[in-house]
């Protein structure tokens, strides 16, 4: 996995509440077998009118929102299916960072494992900082994982909150399958109380 | 003496299988369910890494998605991408020697609705699957959730899942539900009454009288929409409801095991004075018929109601409703009982089981559906689907002018070709009416099995309490 540090880059504004799963990626690009290649196709429905031409009003189709690399979005990002080819389609695009004021349970754990970072920001800070996004280009937005800021164009700092491990796992672009492996013992250990209390699992 | 626990504390502890000192726990998963989309990754990763599956015994896998669900076919899929998905599954499930039921066994269907009928699914158990609606097993006192493909990963190469500690909360549903209201109204109001980010960071017990009086198939429709509330999984208290669906089935204990199980099964229930960190609780008397209007699932309203303004709402909500109006083409204050619909979907994990077919048919029993409508039935499973024919129902929806299909997801995702056009409008038995969910452009209404078929009938949005 792509480690995250830091990241200093274009954050595009998406005020929008409740962005599910099928806004970012809908289910006709799920049929792939692969990770890469969804970055064309995220948003797709909001993105691309029925011809497949660019929509200029979509954020990500305007010229100073094309490199973004943070997005900011409305509540409860991310609602809907399982699927990780949201991530997937969101790392392909090229951002590395979503702040808002809540995410969707499984979709923040998908980012987590895919080298993207979900922040989660009181109300009034992350309104702050769609204020800045909505400047453009021009304002910069900064992400340190390791001291756990934000800071926006002004030079305005705010703090969030990482669970320690997944912060250390995403600085280190650790595989977490490995991690887990290391435990096998404790693993085999509960399968073999398992075998004897509750054999019929 | 120990402090009192809930279900989902007794579930969760009897399923840790290490701890670390920050709480990060490696919860072992008793069941893990695949389908064909969110798991060809997951395998590849496998393979890459030389590593097995740890426990293929435990490890059940169906194609859903994709299928076709009309007649034909055993001809096989003309999607090229939907049949490399499929073929992937195939080739999965033999090469890691997992259980399997492929698209041409009669238990084929929907992942969620072959796990209880075949008896994997059980009371106590951990469930994970690469699908949101894994949700659906907790209605048998099963801690069961959606993971993601690099968490199916992960289970598959571990068996566990890296995972901390959700908060408790309890919704309960007191009293008698009226004539007319399903288990489907209940998941639907409450979501209303939460919002799609109420449950998020719990998981949701259910309980309370009319929550006790559904049956298992109802408890499934309540659990699987744990989701669209936002929850990690929902749960309801195993009983001998629970039991006698679970006995018999071809993966449930036998004998012995059977009862040293269902004395095990006893134990879960929450304990009196257990801890819930949340309380919502809505009297089943208040709970009416009800159908989405918008594109969240939080959008819901009795049928009995008018189609709500943007300025009825606060915050973010007021654009989204707005979007949400526009999408759908609906005008504030047209009353919800004058929406014409062109589709009929009665089917998916979340109302695709006998008993949703039976409700439907109670309805359409000597009717036509409307000249024009578009209506399909597409059964949960292969069984659901030869029961139903075996009850006449089947026959019921074919005199009334339904399509009868074969199972999988179907339309509640439209990844096969059962799609809506562009502003076609779909009365749908499903779980999301999100923007493009159907097929793009496609505007959809959720509600009960009974209220589609009221729909079907009449061509409209419509209240099932006058035809009954």
């Amino acid at each position: 996995m792509d480690k995250f540090e830091k990241l200093s880059g274009i954050a595009a504004p998406m005020p929008l509440i409740n962005i599910d799963t099928d806004m970012i990626i809908p289910k006709v690009f799920l049929k792939t077998i692969k990770r890469s290649g969804l970055g064309v196709n995220l948003f797709d429905e909001m993105r691309y009118d029925g011809e497949g031409k660019e929509i200029p009003d979509f954020v990500l189709n305007k010229p100073q929102y094309r490199d973004a690399e943070i997005l900011v979005a409305g509540d409860n990002f991310g609602c809907g299916s399982s699927r990780e080819h949201a991530p997937w389609a969101i790392k392909d695009f090229g951002i590395r960072c979503v702040i808002s004021t809540s995410f969707a349970d499984i979709f923040f754990n998908n980012c987590f494992k895919n080298g993207i970072l979900p922040i989660v920001l009181p109300e009034e800070q992350r309104d702050a900082l769609m204020k800045d996004a909505e400047k453009g280009s021009n304002a910069r937005v900064e992400v340190d994982l390791e001291a756990q800021t934000v800071t926006s164009s002004d030079g305005e700092v705010f703090h969030f909150d990482v669970d320690p491990f997944k912060k250390h796992c995403l600085i280190n672009g650790l595989d977490d399958i490995s991690l887990s492996l290391e435990k096998e013992s404790s693993i085999a250990a509960h399968e073999e109380k398992l075998s004897t209390s509750q054999p019929w699992i | 003496m120990t402090a009192p626990k809930t279900l989902y504390d007794k579930i969760w502890d009897a399923h840790v299988a290490h701890e670390s000192e920050d709480g990060t726990c490696l919860l072992y998963i008793d069941r893990h369910l695949v389908h064909e989309v969110t798991s060809p990754q997951a395998f590849e990763g496998l393979r890459m890494a030389g590593r097995k599956v740890r426990a293929p015994e435990k490890t059940i896998a169906v194609p859903d998605h994709n299928v076709p669900t009309t007649l034909d076919r055993a001809k096989g899929i003309d999607n090229e991408e939907s049949r490399i998905q499929v073929e992937a599954l195939d080739k999965n499930a033999a090469d890691f020697g997992i259980h399997y039921y492929p698209v041409s066994d009669v238990r084929q269907g929907i992942v969620h609705i072959v796990g209880p009928e075949q008896g994997w699914t059980l009371p106590g158990m951990t469930v994970v699957c690469g699908d949101s609606h894994t949700a659906t097993h907790g209605a048998f006192g099963a801690l069961a959730h959606g993971i993601g493909t690099s968490e199916v990963e992960h289970v598959l190469a571990t068996q566990t899942l890296i995972q901390k500690k959700s908060k408790n909360m309890k919704v309960e549903i007191t009293g008698q539900l009226a004539p007319g209201v399903t288990a489907k109204d209940i998941t639907l109001s409450v979501i209303g009454e939460t919002g799609t980010a109420g449950g998020t960071g719990y998981v949701i017990e259910y309980c309370g009288e009319a929550i006790r009086n559904l049956s298992m198939e109802g408890r499934m429709t309540v659990c699987n929409m744990a989701i669209e509330g936002g929850a990690r999984a929902g749960l309801i208290a195993p009983d001998e409801k629970t039991f006698e669906y679970c006995k018999g089935r071809p993966h449930a204990p036998k004998g012995a095991q059977w009862e040293a199980a269902a004395t095990y099964w006893k134990t879960l229930f929450s304990d009196d004075d257990a801890h819930f960190d949340k309380v919502v609780t809505i009297r089943g008397e208040d709970i009416a018929p009800v159908v989405t209007w918008g594109t969240s699932p939080e959008d819901v309203l009795p049928i009995t109601a008018t189609v709500p303004a943007p300025a009825d709402f606060e915050g973010g909500k007021v654009d989204a409703a707005a979007r949400s109006l526009d999408y759908m083409g609906l005008s504030s204050g047209t009353p919800l009982a004058e929406i014409e619909i062109d589709t009929v979907f009665i089917g998916s994990c979340t109302n695709g089981r006998i008993e949703d077919l039976r409700a439907a048919a109670a309805i359409l029993k000597g009717k036509k559906i409307k000249e024009g409508m578009r209506a399909m039935v597409v059964p949960g499973s292969g069984l659901v689907r030869a029961q139903a024919e075996e009850e006449g129902l089947a026959n019921i929806f074919k005199e009334a002018g339904f399509e009868w299909r074969l199972a999988g997801c179907s339309m509640c995702l439209a990844m096969n070709p059962d799609q809506l056009q562009p502003g076609e409008r779909c009365a749908a038995t499903s779980n999301r009416n999100f923007e493009g969910r159907q097929g793009r452009g496609g505007r959809t209404h959720l509600m009960s099995p009974a209220m589609a078929a009221a729909a079907a009938v009449t061509g409209k949005l419509t209240d099932v309490r006058e035809m009954m």
